[in-house]
């Protein structure tokens, strides 16, 4: 790739080439950080400027008032993650990082579906939805609500499924995980 | 006692003697607390200003730096010196003024969100949303900035806040469980790095500006005396290692020297030493070193393996780690003997590539020229600040620098206008010694006001512009790989500096005639208060040697 300042042209497909290397390897990262103001700026700022899609996101209180835990997860992309991992480190409001194993890990996510179910469909959907434990929270003539927990890739494919019968919106909350065994996270 | 009152009581107990800012509706409160409470307070032209001395400041001395600037277009006039500050490692607590809490948001008269702004380019920073906060927060902020690696701290006050009843009680702990910067080395890692020191027979040590930020220069001395392990260092390490010490072998990087660059390349061990491994040093990444291991010791865990994987790494305080170090080096007692080859090999690029440059026959001062005329009329013995572009490099070339602390210049972000502010915070920090600055006719004109804060204040900083009428750097490049096609880097003969010197309050001088140069410099320094004075230099001079951007290092040109 050209260096600044040099008159070499740079190719559209260079510089493409040079954005969009995924390794498709996703990491589930658990920061626990204070409660304090302004930071899920700091931390989404930092996976922003190191070129990181964050593709879930979720934050919420810990057992400990002081203190939440923020979930994300995230394609191991163009950059090393421990780079991203050193980095967050220094944030003065950031405890703990964990990349988590995923054999190590388990990880939920919940989703609520909004999917198109007249008379017909509607005993298909309610199967669908027994089958994969999900639970009907909210029924009118033409549709229902179906909550559905679980890893990313049950709700995937609970999605797949209802997809068909017309699906009208739908909300997730993005994994939120926790270590297996008594350590902790 | 009102919260602006406690915030100085605070200011006090930080040991801040001096302060540079200047006040505006939201930091009113703050500056009249400064009234009568018995911190000096240096009222600069513009906030950037401030901020750049505060780096001066804090660079010079080793403390930490305090700059002011009220609401909205003061913090972001200090959005700069933050920046500079961040890139460079340098200590320095920011305060901001803000607007009123019940503005915030609303797009206020003078509000920016500061804290947004600047959270990229700062370590930490602190939004004030209850005056009891203040106290523990500023000390919060020094600590911050000042242990592990230093860095700038923002506290953005609302102005209400500020004028805030409380009661104030000394702070003297902090509470920042997410903060414990490693200081102590690991020892099984240094016993490491002592061994594979002693089996290397091509090392060199490469050191950075954390071994000066780190107070570690004694230390790496007696390492690198350990043995006669060869020594380079960064555009921020100068004075790290004594200069004319036989084992130095000159800057590294872009324009560092050739023997620096090729001991770089042929290393079979590389030591490296509160550095972190730049573009404008390591040239083509996968080029670098192509022979070497790497030992890193850094007291930032993120610098580690991030441009250059280490293969002994360490993290820890230069002082605690490089004297341990020495200690284990030291027990192996090694054959000193297997160095003799490599410091063959380096004399000899020492003696074919010196620093060399084509002197004049007439009365023309090469910029080169200059640099030695200065470094003889100082006797060596200065603080040296400097501004950004050609005249930094020739300065970091031909002043040789035998102690820390005494080369000020912005080597990470390089900052145009930064010399001349921090040459003038570094004469009040340090003010018993001969501060001087080096910049260029273009990086000058960028904080020239503060110019009038010198007079006023009686700072009395000596100011040598090496005038070529051009952007210099940029234009070298333009020469160098833009078919010399000199696009807008011409800056024509405006102003006149010495008029301009004398309507500041200043003196002003111009020296044209190689013959006399030396003669005047010496006059420059020996006059009283701020001098500014014009050197006319070769118009269209290269700086030497350059590893051409992207380059390998044994591609040195020139």
């Amino acid at each position: 790739m050209g260096e600044p300042g040099t008159k070499e042209i740079l190719s559209l497909d260079e510089l493409e080439a040079a954005g969009n290397l995924r390794t498709g390897r996703k990491h589930i990262l658990s920061i626990l950080v204070e409660n304090k103001p302004g930071v899920l700026t700091r931390i989404a700022g930092l996976f922003a400027r190191r070129g990181f899609n964050i593709d879930t996101l979720a934050v919420g209180p810990t057992d400990d008032e002081a203190f939440s835990r923020i979930t994300l997860t995230l394609d191991g992309a163009v950059h090393p993650i421990d780079q991203v991992t050193k980095q967050l480190h220094k944030l003065v409001n950031v405890l703990k990082i964990r990349d988590l194993e995923p054999q190590e890990t388990l990880a939920r996510e919940l989703a609520l579906f909004k999917v198109s179910a007249d008379g017909v469909s509607r005993a298909e959907v309610m199967q669908v939805c027994e089958i994969f434990r999900g639970k009907i929270v909210d029924v009118t003539k033409r549709s229902v609500v179906v909550e559905v927990t679980g890893t990313c890739d049950k709700i995937d494919a609970f999605e797949q499924l209802v997809r068909p019968f017309g699906l009208i919106e739908m909300a997730r909350t993005g994994e939120i995980a926790i270590s297996r065994g008594r350590g902790e996270t | 006692m009102r919260a602006v009152d406690a915030l100085m009581e605070c200011l006090k107990a930080e040991g801040v003697d001096v302060v540079f800012g200047l006040p505006g509706g939201a930091n009113l409160p703050t500056y009249d607390a400064f009234y009568d409470a018995g911190i000096r307070h240096i009222l600069v032209r513009h906030e950037a200003g401030g901020g750049h001395a505060a780096e001066g400041y804090a660079k010079a001395t080793g403390k930490v730096g305090v700059a002011l600037g009220t609401s909205g277009p003061g913090a972001t006039n200090l959005v700069t010196p933050i920046c500079d500050a961040m890139m460079d490692s340098v200590p320095v607590v920011f305060l901001t003024g803000q607007v009123r809490t019940e503005l915030l948001g609303t797009d206020g008269f003078q509000e920016a969100d500061t804290i947004g702004i600047t959270m990229p380019i700062v370590k930490h920073s602190f939004l004030i949303q209850h005056p009891l906060e203040i106290p523990r927060s500023i000390h919060e902020a020094f600590h911050i900035a000042r242990t592990g690696r230093p860095g700038p701290v923002v506290v953005d006050i609302p102005q209400d806040l500020s004028r805030a009843d409380i009661p104030y009680e000394p702070v003297t702990d902090v509470h920042l469980p997410g903060y414990q910067p490693t200081t102590e080395g690991n020892q099984k890692q240094i016993r490491l790095a002592a061994k594979a020191l002693a089996n290397s027979r091509r090392p060199v040590l490469y050191a950075g500006g954390g071994v000066i930020a780190g107070n570690a220069a004694p230390e790496l001395t007696e390492l690198a005396t350990v043995d006669r392990f060869p020594v380079t260092s960064t555009v921020m390490g100068l004075g790290a290692f004594p200069a004319p010490h036989e084992q130095w072998l000159g800057m590294l990087g872009m324009h560092g020297t050739r023997a620096a660059n090729y001991a770089m390349d042929e290393a079979d061990l590389i030591v490296a030493i509160g550095a972190r491994f730049d573009d404008r040093v390591t040239g083509k990444l996968s080029e670098f070193a192509p022979r070497a291991k790497f030992i890193h010791i850094d007291v930032d865990p993120a610098e580690i393996s991030k441009n250059v994987p280490a293969h002994i790494p360490i993290v820890g305080d230069a002082k605690n780690i490089v004297p341990r170090l020495t200690a284990e080096y030291r027990a192996l007692a090694p054959d000193p003997a297997r160095l003799e080859e490599w410091w063959s090999r380096i004399r000899t690029w020492q003696e074919r590539h010196p620093l060399r440059y084509e002197d004049s026959k007439d009365h023309e001062i090469k910029p080169q020229y200059m640099i030695q005329a200065l470094f003889e009329a100082t006797g060596g013995d200065a603080i040296v600040a400097s501004d950004v572009g050609q005249h930094q490099m020739w300065a970091a070339q031909y002043f040789h620098f035998s102690k820390p602390r005494r080369w000020i210049n912005s080597g990470g972000l390089g900052t145009m206008g930064f010399g001349l502010p921090a040459a003038m915070g570094a004469k009040i920090g340090c003010p018993d010694q001969t501060v001087v600055c080096i910049a260029g006719d273009g990086s000058v004109q960028m904080n020239m006001q503060e110019l009038a804060t010198c007079a006023h204040e009686r700072v009395a900083i000596k100011v040598f512009i090496m005038n070529n009428g051009y952007l210099g750097m940029v234009r070298q490049w333009q020469e160098l790989f833009w078919d010399r096609r000199y696009s807008h880097v011409e800056m024509g003969q405006w102003p006149d500096y010495v008029k301009l010197a004398e309507a500041y309050g200043a003196t002003g001088m111009r020296l044209e005639d190689k013959a006399t140069l030396l003669e005047g410099i010496r006059e420059a320094l020996q006059t009283d208060g701020p001098v500014l004075v014009d050197v006319r230099v070769t118009r269209e001079e290269n700086t030497y040697p350059m590893i051409p951007a992207g380059q390998a290092a044994r591609n040195m040109v020139g």
